[in-house]
This record gives C-alpha cells, sequence and structure tokens, in this order.
C-alpha cells in the first residue's frame, strides 16, 4: 500500500513541475485569443517536441556514458584509439540532417502562412487601425471612422484588423501577446500586421522594443468588443471634446511623457498617418510641415531598401509586403 | 578648455555612485600605494606591463576579465533586485536612466570585457605551446592588443564616475543612439571604448591567424593541429572577416553624432534599419568567436581525462569550419519582426537551423568520445558535462527562436534573455571556467584545489537554471526585456527567484575566487613539476610548468595527431640528445602601453569635446608608434648554455620530486 501512495504524490509533483514548466494554461502565448496566436502556439509546441526528440537522448546519453564510462568502474569497455565509426557518424549527421530538413519545411510554410503582412481571410470586412509609437505612448488612429485614441485601442471581435504600424520617435514593437505576431515600428517606415481576436476580452498590449526612459510605460489596452460594444465605443471616443491635428496637435502629443493615461479624439487631420510617415523622407520637421506642403518624393533609402525586399520576394505585386503608400 | 567636461559630471546625487566611487578610489589608491612600498613597479612594468610572452599576456587578459566579470555580475544583481521588486506600480530602488545604464553596461562588459578577453586570452596561454611555437607572429602587436583592451575597460569605468554610461542596450540600436534622442555623452563612452579595444581584437585575429598558419612546428600539418587551436583559428577568421564591420558601423554612428551625418538617423535619406543589419552582420559572427574556441576546450578537456582518442576529429574539424561560414549568414534572424518578407524570413531561419547540424554532430562526438573512455570525473570534466546538457537545451530554444513564425511572438521578450544565457553561460562561461581549470598548471607551475573547483561548478549549474527558467516560462506571459519596472504583479514570484538563482551564481563566483586563493597558498602542495599533470595528449603537456619564455628548448617534431600521447606511448624511444642551441627571442617594448595610455586619453577627450587633448594624444599615439616602427633592437638570441641552465635546473626538479 506504501508504494501506491508514494507514486502518487511522485505524480502529483512532477505533473506540478510540468505546469510550472508549461506556464501553465493560463499565460498569454498558451492561451490565445486569435488565430494568429493558436497557429504560433501549435507552431511552438510541435517544434518543441520535434527537437526532444534529439534533445533527450542526448542529456540521458551524456549522464549515463558520463557515469557510466567514469574512471573507477574498471568493468567498462576501454577502447583508448577507437575514435572513428562509419555507422556512428552516419546516424549522428543523418538524424539532425532529417530533424532539420522536416524543420525547414515547416519554417518555410509557416513564414509564409503566418506572415504579418498577409491579409486574413474572412467573410467580415478588414478593420484598419493605425498605431505610431511616440515616446513614450502608443497613438491609435481610426481613419474610416475619424477618431484617435491613446494607449487603448478596440476593434469588434471575429473581424480582421489591420494594424499600420510606424513610429514618430525611435524605433518600437507592436505587440498584443494573446493575439500573436508582433512588427517593429519604425519613424518613415509604414509597417504592418493583420490579427484578429476570436473571444471577447480586454488584452494587454506593449512596445517590445527597448525606446529609452519611459519605455515600460508603453503599455495599452487592447478591447476586443462585440459589433454593437465597438459602435458604442466609437461613439464615445467621437463625444470628446479633443481633436487631434497635424502637425500642431501632434507636436503637443509627441512630447515626452511615460505612463501616459487613455485619450480619446473625436477628430483627425486627415491623411494624418501617411503625412507623418512621409514627414521623414524629406527630412523636414513635423513643425514645419504645413497642411498645403507637397508630398514627400518618393525616392529615399528607407523606400529603396524595403523596395528591394519586396522585388527579392516576388511578392510586390499581390502587396503582402510592406507598402509605401505614404510615398506614393 | 575642458569641452563639455564639468564639475557636473560626477554623479553626486546617486549614492550608489557615489559609494562605488568610493570603494574604487580607496581600492586604487590601497593598491598603487602597496606597490610603490614594496617597490613592485619596476618588476611590473619590466616584467609584465612590457612583455611580449604570450602566456603573461594570456594571464593578463585573464585577470582583467575577471575583474571585469565583478563589475558585469554586480550590474547583474541589480538587475535581478530591481526587478524583483519594480511590480504592480512598485518603482524599485533604481530609476529608469540609471537601469538603463545598468542593463547596457552589464552586456557590454560582459561580451566585450569579459567574454573576449577571456578567450583571447586562452588563446595566447595555449595556442602557440599546441602548435610548438616559441611566440606568436607578432608579438609587439600582441602587447598592444592588450593594453588596447585594458584601457578600454578603464574608460568604461570611468563612465561609472565621471558622465554617464549609454542608456541604449548594448548594441545602441539607432536610432536611439543618435544624437537626437541620446545627446548625453553615454553613447560617446560606448563608441570609443568599442573603437579602440574593437582595433585591440582585430590585431589579435590578425596576428592569430598569421601565427597558426606560418608557425606551426615540424611534421604539424593542418589536420594534424589540436582542436583548440583549429577553433582558435576559425574564431580569428570571424574575427578579421566580421570587426571590420562593427568599426565601419560604429565609424558612422561617430560621423552622425559628431558631425551631423545622416547613415542611421530617421529623416534626411538615413536608414536605422541598415545599422540594425550592420551591427547584426558583426553581432551573429562575434558569438561564434566566443563560443568556438569553448568548443575547442571541451574537445581538449574530454579526450585527455576520458585516456581517449577524441571521436571523430575530421568530423569536428569540418564542423567548425562549416558553423564559420554559416554564421555569416544568418545575421537577419535577430530582427524577423522588421517585417521583411515571407521569403526573406524563410531563408534566414533555416539557415539558423542548419547551423545546428554541425553543432548537433559535435556534442554527439563528445559523448562517443566518452564511450568506450576511463572518464575521470574532475571539475573540468563536470564544466564539460553541465555544458553539453545545458548547450543542447540552449541550442533547442535557439532552434525554436530560428522559427520566424514563433520568433514573432518570442522576439524581444525574456524567452530571448533566457535563451542566449543558456549558450553563453552554458557555452562560453562553463568552457573558459574548463579551460581556466585545465590550462592554470600550465601557467602557474601549480594545479587549482579540486573542491573548490567542483562546489563553483555545482553552483553555477543550479544558479544558471534557477536564474533562467523562470524568464523562459515569464516570456510566455509576455513578459519583454529591459523592463525598468512591470504592472503585472503576478510575475514577481518568478523574478523572484531568478533573484535567488543570481545570488547562487554568486556563490559560484565566489568559489572560484577562493578556489584561486587557496590553491596559491598552498602552491607547494599543488605543485606540478611534470608539466603534465593530467596525462595530457598535446605538445603543451610536453615543456615544464609553467613553460620557460622561450616555450620548448627544442622544437617538437610531430608526426601524428595527439603527438605527445603517442610520444608516451613510444616509451621506449630514443631521447632527443641533440644539443641546445641559440633561441631567437622578442624584446619587451614599452610601445604598447604607451600608444595605449594615448588611445585612452583620445578617446576620454572625444568624450567630452575635449579637442585640444584629442589633438595632442592622437599627435602622442602616431609619435609613439613611429619611434617603435624605427627601433631596430627589437629582438636577441638567449645562448644555448642559458638554454642548457634552464633545462637543466628543471629536470633537476623533477628528479628530486621523483
Amino acid at each position: 500500500m506504501q508504494q501506491p501512495f508514494y507514486w502518487r504524490r511522485a505524480g502529483t509533483l512532477v505533473l506540478l513541475a510540468l505546469c510550472l514548466l508549461l506556464a501553465g494554461c493560463s499565460s498569454a502565448l498558451m492561451d490565445p485569443k486569435g488565430v494568429i496566436g493558436e497557429t504560433q502556439r501549435s507552431l511552438i509546441l510541435s517544434s518543441f517536441g520535434l527537437m526532444l526528440i534529439v534533445v533527450i537522448p542526448v542529456i540521458v546519453m551524456t549522464i549515463v556514458f558520463g557515469w557510466y564510462y567514469r574512471r573507477s568502474n574498471t568493468m567498462a569497455e576501454y577502447l583508448p584509439d577507437w575514435a572513428h565509426s562509419n555507422w556512428i557518424e552516419a546516424i549522428v549527421w543523418l538524424v539532425p540532417v532529417v530533424i532539420v530538413a522536416i524543420l525547414g519545411v515547416i519554417t518555410w510554410k509557416s513564414s509564409h502562412d503566418l506572415d504579418p503582412h498577409r491579409a486574413l481571410e474572412s467573410e467580415t470586412a478588414e478593420l484598419e487601425i493605425q498605431a505610431v509609437a511616440l515616446d513614450w505612448k502608443w497613438l491609435f488612429i481610426y481613419p474610416e471612422q475619424g477618431i484617435a485614441t491613446v494607449n487603448e485601442v478596440a476593434f469588434p471581435v471575429d473581424t480582421p484588423v489591420r494594424f499600420r504600424v510606424s513610429s514618430g520617435s525611435v524605433m518600437n514593437s507592436f505587440f498584443i501577446p494573446q493575439l500573436g505576431s508582433q512588427i517593429y515600428a519604425m519613424a518613415g517606415m509604414d509597417n504592418d500586421v493583420h490579427l484578429q481576436a476570436s473571444e471577447i476580452g480586454t488584452y494587454g498590449g506593449r512596445s517590445t522594443n527597448y525606446s529609452g526612459a519611459g519605455f515600460s510605460g508603453m503599455v495599452f489596452d487592447a478591447h476586443a468588443t462585440s459589433e454593437e460594444d465597438f459602435d458604442a465605443w466609437v461613439a464615445e471616443v467621437a463625444q470628446s471634446p479633443d481633436t487631434l491635428t497635424y502637425p500642431e496637435g501632434y507636436s503637443e502629443l509627441a512630447e515626452r511623457s511615460s505612463f501616459h493615461p487613455v485619450e480619446y479624439f473625436s477628430n483627425v487631420t486627415p491623411e494624418f498617418y501617411e503625412r507623418l510617415v512621409s514627414s521623414f523622407h524629406t527630412g523636414s520637421d513635423p513643425d514645419t510641415d504645413t497642411q498645403d506642403a507637397p508630398r514627400a518624393p518618393a525616392i529615399d533609402s528607407n523606400e529603396a531598401y524595403q523596395t528591394t525586399d519586396n522585388q527579392a520576394d516576388g511578392e510586390a505585386e499581390d502587396g503582402q509586403t510592406i507598402s509605401n503608400e505614404a510615398g506614393e | 578648455m575642458f569641452g563639455k567636461l564639468s564639475l557636473e559630471a560626477i554623479p553626486y546625487h546617486e549614492p550608489i555612485l557615489v559609494l562605488a566611487g568610493i570603494v574604487g578610489i580607496l581600492g586604487g589608491a590601497a593598491l598603487l600605494g602597496a606597490l610603490t612600498y614594496f617597490r613592485k613597479w619596476g618588476w611590473l612594468w619590466n616584467e609584465w606591463f612590457t612583455s611580449v610572452d604570450h602566456k603573461k599576456l594570456g594571464i593578463m587578459y585573464f585577470i582583467v576579465a575577471l575583474i571585469m566579470l565583478l563589475r558585469g555580475f554586480a550590474d547583474a544583481l541589480m538587475m535581478r533586485t530591481q526587478q524583483a521588486i519594480a511590480a504592480g506600480g512598485s518603482a524599485g530602488i533604481l530609476p529608469p536612466d540609471h537601469y538603463d545604464q545598468i542593463f547596457t553596461a552589464h552586456g557590454v562588459i560582459m561580451i566585450f570585457f569579459v567574454a573576449m578577453p577571456m578567450v583571447i586570452g586562452l588563446m595566447n596561454l595555449v595556442v602557440p605551446l599546441q602548435i610548438g611555437a616559441r611566440d606568436v607572429a607578432f608579438p609587439f602587436l600582441n602587447n598592444l592588443s592588450f593594453w588596447l583592451f585594458a584601457v578600454s575597460a578603464l574608460l568604461i569605468n570611468i563612465s561609472l564616475f565621471v558622465g554617464e554610461f549609454a542608456t541604449t542596450g548594448w548594441l545602441a540600436y539607432a536610432p536611439l543612439s543618435g544624437i537626437e534622442y541620446s545627446p548625453g555623452v553615454g553613447v560617446d563612452y560606448w563608441i570609443w571604448a568599442l573603437q579602440i579595444s574593437g582595433v585591440g581584437t582585430t590585431l589579435t585575429g590578425i596576428n592569430f591567424f598569421v601565427t597558426i598558419l606560418k608557425m606551426r612546428t615540424k611534421g604539424m600539418t593542418l589536420f594534424r593541429m589540436p582542436i583548440f587551436t583549429w577553433t582558435a583559428l576559425c574564431s580569428n577568421v570571424l574575427i578579421i572577416a566580421s570587426f571590420p564591420i562593427l568599426t565601419a558601423t560604429v565609424a558612422m554612428l561617430t560621423l552622425d553624432r559628431y558631425l551631423g551625418m545622416n547613415f542611421f538617423t530617421n529623416d534626411m535619406g538615413g536608414n536605422v534599419m541598415m545599422y540594425v543589419n550592420l551591427i547584426w552582420a558583426w553581432g551573429h559572427p562575434e558569438v561564434y568567436i566566443l563560443i568556438l574556441p569553448a568548443f575547442g576546450v571541451f574537445s581538449e578537456v574530454i579526450a585527455t581525462f576520458a585516456r581517449k582518442r577524441l571521436f571523430g576529429y575530421h568530423t569536428m574539424v569540418w564542423a567548425t569550419i562549416a558553423i564559420t561560414v554559416l554564421s555569416f549568414i544568418v545575421w537577419l534572424h535577430h530582427f524577423f519582426t522588421m517585417g521583411a518578407g515571407a521569403n526573406v524570413n524563410a531563408f534566414f531561419g533555416i539557415m539558423t537551423m542548419i547551423i545546428a547540424i554541425p553543432t548537433g554532430v559535435k556534442v554527439f562526438n563528445w559523448i562517443f568520445t566518452i564511450f568506450r573512455g576511463r572518464l575521470e570525473l574532475t571539475s573540468p570534466v563536470l564544466w564539460t558535462l553541465g555544458f553539453i546538457v545545458t548547450f543542447t537545451i540552449g541550442g533547442m530554444t535557439g532552434v525554436m527562436l530560428a522559427l520566424p513564425a514563433a520568433n514573432f511572438v518570442l522576439h524581444n521578450s525574456l524567452f530571448v534573455i533566457a535563451h542566449f544565457h543558456n549558450v553563453i553561460i552554458g557555452g562560453v562561461v562553463f568552457g573558459m571556467m574548463a579551460g581556466l581549470t585545465y590550462w592554470f598548471p600550465k601557467a602557474f607551475g601549480f594545479v587549482l584545489d579540486e573542491k573548490w573547483g567542483k562546489r563553483a561548478f555545482w553552483c553555477w549549474l543550479i544558479g544558471f537554471y534557477v536564474a533562467f527558467i523562470p524568464p523562459y516560462i515569464l516570456a510566455f506571459y509576455g513578459a519583454v526585456r529591459r523592463m525598468q519596472s512591470y504592472p503585472n504583479a503576478e510575475w514577481q514570484p518568478y523574478m523572484i527567484i531568478a533573484f535567488v538563482g543570481a545570488l547562487i551564481i554568486m556563490a559560484g563566483i565566489a568559489c572560484t575566487v577562493i578556489q584561486i586563493v587557496i590553491s596559491t597558498r598552498n602552491r607547494k602542495a599543488y605543485e606540478d613539476v611534470t608539466g603534465d599533470p593530467w596525462d595530457g595528449r598535446t605538445l603543451e603537456w610536453s615543456t615544464s610548468s609553467p613553460a620557460p619564455f622561450y616555450n620548448f628548448a627544442r622544437l617538437p617534431v610531430v608526426g601524428d595527431i595527439d603527438s605527445f600521447w603517442s610520444q608516451k606511448q613510444r616509451s621506449n624511444e630514443q631521447l632527443d640528445n641533440a644539443p641546445y642551441t641559440d633561441i631567437h627571442m622578442p624584446r619587451n617594448t614599452a610601445a604598447g602601453p604607451i600608444i595605449s595610455i594615448f588611445a585612452m586619453i583620445f578617446g576620454f577627450a572625444m568624450v567630452w569635446h575635449i579637442w585640444w587633448l584629442a589633438a595632442f594624444s592622437a599627435v602622442g599615439m602616431l609619435v609613439s608608434f613611429l619611434a617603435r616602427v624605427f627601433n631596430d633592437d627589437i629582438d636577441y638570441y638567449v645562448p644555448a648554455a642559458e638554454v642548457e641552465r634552464i633545462e637543466r635546473a628543471h629536470q633537476q626538479r623533477v628528479e628530486a620530486q621523483a
């Protein structure tokens, strides 16, 4: 009777350890709330499992061989000049090659399936939200709704959202862990990531790329809501007495601040995002950029760089990679 | 007169810095006072500072590296303390500005001023002995390389008390490191410390590349070289190929900051992502510069202590070469989330995974070296076994990060932090500790205490897992790197566990310090007069310990891999009784330290915009370099009689012992 009890307790301990190691079931990446995040979870788990095929034998062999062939064990075979075996060499090359080949195929497929620039397939029309990293807060602009917010974003559940991501300052990275993929926010570059929430809820978001003293406070809440609640939220934002103009209002907002409170703007200067992105192409300061200044010419090293990428991908035609609409 | 430098640059208002400053100044004063009191200055200058002996330079690299390890580790402890406290709205003990300097300094110091000098120090100590050479190809350059590195380490430490250090992260990504977003002197300290030590590293790369290719003893073909020398060769090829990229990139950043140019600015045609590409085009080979020699150490240690030939020598060499080449075409995996297209990301992801193949093969070769061996479980072997287990796990998490689609959720998270500490502690640190213990008797003539060595190992191993499993887990909760504080109170328990892990590692470092102190105090008891305490296989064990300054009285002739081992097997072989000959040796030179001191003054003057001083020290560097160039008296001959006297004294000691 002793033994089963002992084993049960050991089993509980193992389970507890596993729970701790697998980060429980409640962690953001293991409990995703969107299609992208779900695919990424299974990708992480399957690649982990695949590699354990090599990793576990290696660890076991290291410990077992290290112990069995210890100096004091004179029973063990000792062949001081044995240093080659075609069989072993073949196996130690072949096993990693096979696993990496499988992983390579997975890599190729998943890189394309989960390409952040790729639009999600859905019956529902896509919602565009423009996210701009500032020192040290996130500005969200809804071009269709004509509203903007700071450090809070909302979108209807089960609706594909295209986040266009840029920066008014240094490089940041836009990330809502429970929904999946992050993407860099870079000044003068119009990046994007497609996400979709599958469950109503509030999910934490943040910048993951260190951007200076206020970086820790660059957090925001992302609300995935019902269609009605989203409309109500838009209406609420549209009630705000504040409006956001470019470049004057922008300059004020761009002043350094951390743990910036949530702000609503009922109106935004048209093409705010595009003008901000292209402001870096001329090199002009947003302050000196006037309302009717001509758009920047599309010749610029950032642009050339990204165009090269697009062409290298052979994907320029289907528009899945970064497009520099702002400058064109 | 003093550029931007004024009394305000001294951080009076930071109690931690003031305390560190006082301790530093008092400690330095005590050291200088003791040197003066015991009249050791002349000895230090003549025997050590101006020495061109690769063994002494190797020892000096290690001493500076160990001191910098204490500094870098103090930074680590402060970071762990801060993150263990600053949860759920608490601000912790370090304000962002200070915390940001600390994590930047921690990264810079641990890579450039701890890992690099340990690796280069070990190459200095071992490579010429392993290839049967009397010194490196360019002994003066070797001394200069060391001093350029040492003064850069000093410059970094000056930034602690005069001004500030960068708050940009260790790679100083533009545009954050540009003048617009970092107007202070912190980034300038980073620039000049890296440029000056980078020149030293490049010279080392050239020096050892030439040494290994041109100065091998008779009979040592490339495929008879010990594995450590092979890995050192590949590492130096990487240095030669990659460090110029770093130098050029940092030079362009310097032009941006000092002359208002726009290589890496947001606007005016600058390209910030070009900076990120360039810095990683250097940065990824850099990690292989560090890890390859560690692989070499493990190969030597495992073969020696298993008393068995290394399994698959040729496979090992080709795997090393494959890693060397591949390490140049994977750099983009550090920033998949830049948003390059799927094809680009997939290419770099697959290339990264391919590196896992030769690395995996190496791991199996070590395991099969143990197989059918007689493994003595000494502390270098424990480090090696601990390495195989830990590094394999680190390699696995590395492949997970190399999957672009998975990287999109893991990038910049604590998973990355846990991964690279997993491979750098489990690989480079364990390797350097194994190498230190293994070759210590060759440098000093006595072995290190095993008991404290094993304690150090267990503390490091356990401490590593306790400190770095929590960040792996926290990454899944969305915790990212470089957070000064975090609102999520539920992360705190993990952060506290990680802090405890750091304390266990601290105990490991303390064990190493105690180990060195105890062994030095009891060095008579730990003495090894044979020169071959481990029953070694390669040439460095064939000469006495500590090796004479000329390394080998008669240059050995090699006919095999593990030539010393096979020579010992044929013990009935006729002893070499050929008469001793005069030995050609390089003279010590003061040029290295003098040029480097001018280089440090130049760096300091540039940081603070003290232009007259910068001009003066630049001229100083040039003049002292020219003085060295026109000095013809740079070598001498050790008479055969002197060699015979030294060798006979050694033989008498061996006989007395026996």
